[in-house]
């Protein structure tokens, strides 16, 4: 029995694992404690919880316990990389390089930075949404102290090429900076390997709950970091407030779920993503956005030519899904990461990220590729863009009157 | 967000969706908007030897709300004169489809397209009467 509408936006949120949650529920009753209590039992038990779960975040990402710092997202992770390390690094340069289409969290940081006296470049991706590693390095000054680069980007599912970029930082002395938000429990992160200072964690679009993150923050070489949240020297300075310990426990759950079954569950995924992207691409004058080799198995970002975005959403009400329009918002923005792959306006208001995750059924899939033949090809009746370009008329030859 | 009863009803159930030939005996045809931003609206009207609207056609290119002000007025033209469908304003489609502030401009685009409409017809009796 399919129950509606069906969920595809495991990039948005994922629901909590059941074994996540019955996790977390003695450490909202029973197991109530402060980790930060040294004096008595309860103290003591929250405090091995935390720590067991701060084991669980390293070991999905290759690292050492003492290099993962609780914070409340990868939104405050982002904030505190970037600007903990630009403001302590400052001395030696003020330039960041970041890309265009990175999270919110990074280019809002980057411009509260530049509002600070900083520099920031913002690069341009490749039409596949990838960065091109001749014109990073055009990009890098004496001065360049931070860069930030996402591991996989939230619309488009790319994977940027992390391992390259982190040896040129490292050969430069440069502080690099990861939002891997996107990336945990979806490809291997080896942070032995990979020459990364400090990674950005969420739990919650990896089966945990909202409301807990962690920041990597590297020692040997060692970063250092200008705190951005005082008060009683939690976290080794880095990040003062009370541990929030169910969701700590939930997050080293969820990561250790991820590890283990990351194998299985993305070859899974990686078919069902193949199916709805064959059965979706089937579809006239549609379009898949950013590169589909370098991409995580769990992403489809599709364009469908002639139909707007919003009225796409409404007519497929029964699939959750983003749009790459958020013209239900006062401006009537495309999305900017579409942009910057060189999508036109139209294309980028017309394109829909679908996102498969642990709880997706092959049922689903063929029920969403059915719904979405239907009702393109309702909305294409509708379409007067449609109309034209079947009557051979070159859309990029009429002048609209813009409003 | 969401969307008012009647947005539904003539999203779900759009009237008078199509086209007349362009350049058929008294339709005038009129496109509104821009592909960049999100709505394109075609409005015919086809006119009798009365000067009145006798049947209405659309197609459109938007959001919920673009699809239905265009519906509607297409229901709303029908039957009247010339300067009586010019005569429909912006805030009475917003009004009858209990439009949201954000979605006020799909109500101005499906007036901008009766006009259209209207002057599209009329230079097309003018260029005859010449």
């Amino acid at each position: 029995m399919l129950k509606f509408p069906i969920y595809l936006d495991y990039s948005a949120t994922t629901p909590i694992d059941p074994r996540v949650v019955e996790a977390m529920i003695p450490y909202l009753s029973e197991h109530f404690g402060n980790p930060a209590s040294r004096s008595h039992a309860y103290g003591w038990e929250a405090e091995k919880a935390v720590e067991l779960a701060r084991a669980d975040v390293a070991a999905l990402v290759n690292a050492d316990p003492k290099e993962i710092v609780w914070t409340s997202g990868a939104t405050e992770s982002d904030n505190l990389a970037i600007k903990g390390s630009a403001q302590f690094y400052q001395s030696k340069g003020k330039h960041i390089i970041t890309l265009k289409t990175e999270h919110k969290a990074v280019l809002d940081t980057c411009r509260e930075l530049e509002r600070q006296g900083f520099e920031v470049t913002y690069l341009d991706v490749q039409e596949d949404g990838l960065l091109n590693l001749d014109a990073f390095r055009a990009a890098l000054r004496d001065d360049t102290t931070v860069v930030s680069v996402m591991m996989v980007n939230n619309e488009v599912g790319v994977v940027q090429p992390i391992e390259e970029i982190g040896e040129i930082c490292r050969e430069r002395g440069i502080i690099f900076h990861v939002d891997a938000a996107q990336a945990t429990g979806k490809v291997d992160i080896d942070l032995q390997k990979l020459k990364v200072d400090l990674m950005s964690f969420s739990a919650h679009k990896t089966y945990g709950p909202k409301g807990i993150g962690a920041l990597y923050v590297r020692r040997k070489p060692r970063v250092r970091l200008i705190a951005q949240m005082h008060g009683g020297g939690h976290e080794r300075g880095m990040r003062s407030g009370t541990l929030a310990t169910h969701q700590i426990v939930g997050m080293g759950v969820a990561f250790r779920l991820a590890r283990e079954e990351m194998a299985t569950e993305n070859e899974r995924i990686g078919l069902l993503r193949d199916k709805l992207m064959n059965g979706l691409t089937d579809i006239e004058a549609t379009y898949v956005n950013g590169d589909i080799a370098k991409r995580v198995p769990h992403n489809l970002n599709i364009s469908f030519a002639y139909v707007e975005g919003e009225s796409l959403i409404m007519a497929i009400k029964d699939v959750a899904v983003s749009s790459g329009s958020a013209c239900t918002s006062a401006s009537l923005e495309p999305s900017y990461v579409l942009r910057a792959l060189g999508r036109n306006d139209e294309l980028a208001h017309s394109s829909i990220r679908f996102s498969i995750g642990r709880f997706t059924t092959e049922e689903e899939v063929d029920f969403t590729i059915d719904l979405l033949h239907r009702k393109i090809s309702k909305l294409r009746e509708l379409s007067p863009l449609w109309e034209m370009v079947q009557e051979g008329v070159d859309l990029n030859t009429v002048q609209w009157a813009a409003h | 967000m969401a969307y008012s009863e009647k947005v539904l009803d003539h999203y779900e159930n759009p009237r008078n969706v199509g086209a007349f030939a362009k350049d058929e005996a008294g339709v005038g045809t009129g496109m509104v908007g821009a592909p960049a931003c999100g709505d394109v609206m075609k409005l015919q009207i086809k006119v009798n030897g009365q000067g009145v609207i006798e049947d209405a056609k659309f197609k459109t290119y938007g959001c919920g709300s673009a699809i239905a002000s265009s519906s509607l007025v297409t229901e709303w033209v029908k039957g009247k004169s010339l300067d009586e469908a010019l005569d429909i304003k912006n805030t009475a489609i917003a009004e009858e489809l209990a439009l949201p502030p954000v979605k006020i401009h799909c109500s101005i685009l499906a007036e901008d397209a009766i006009k259209a409409a209207v002057a599209d017809y009329r230079k097309h009796q003018e260029a005859k009467g010449e």
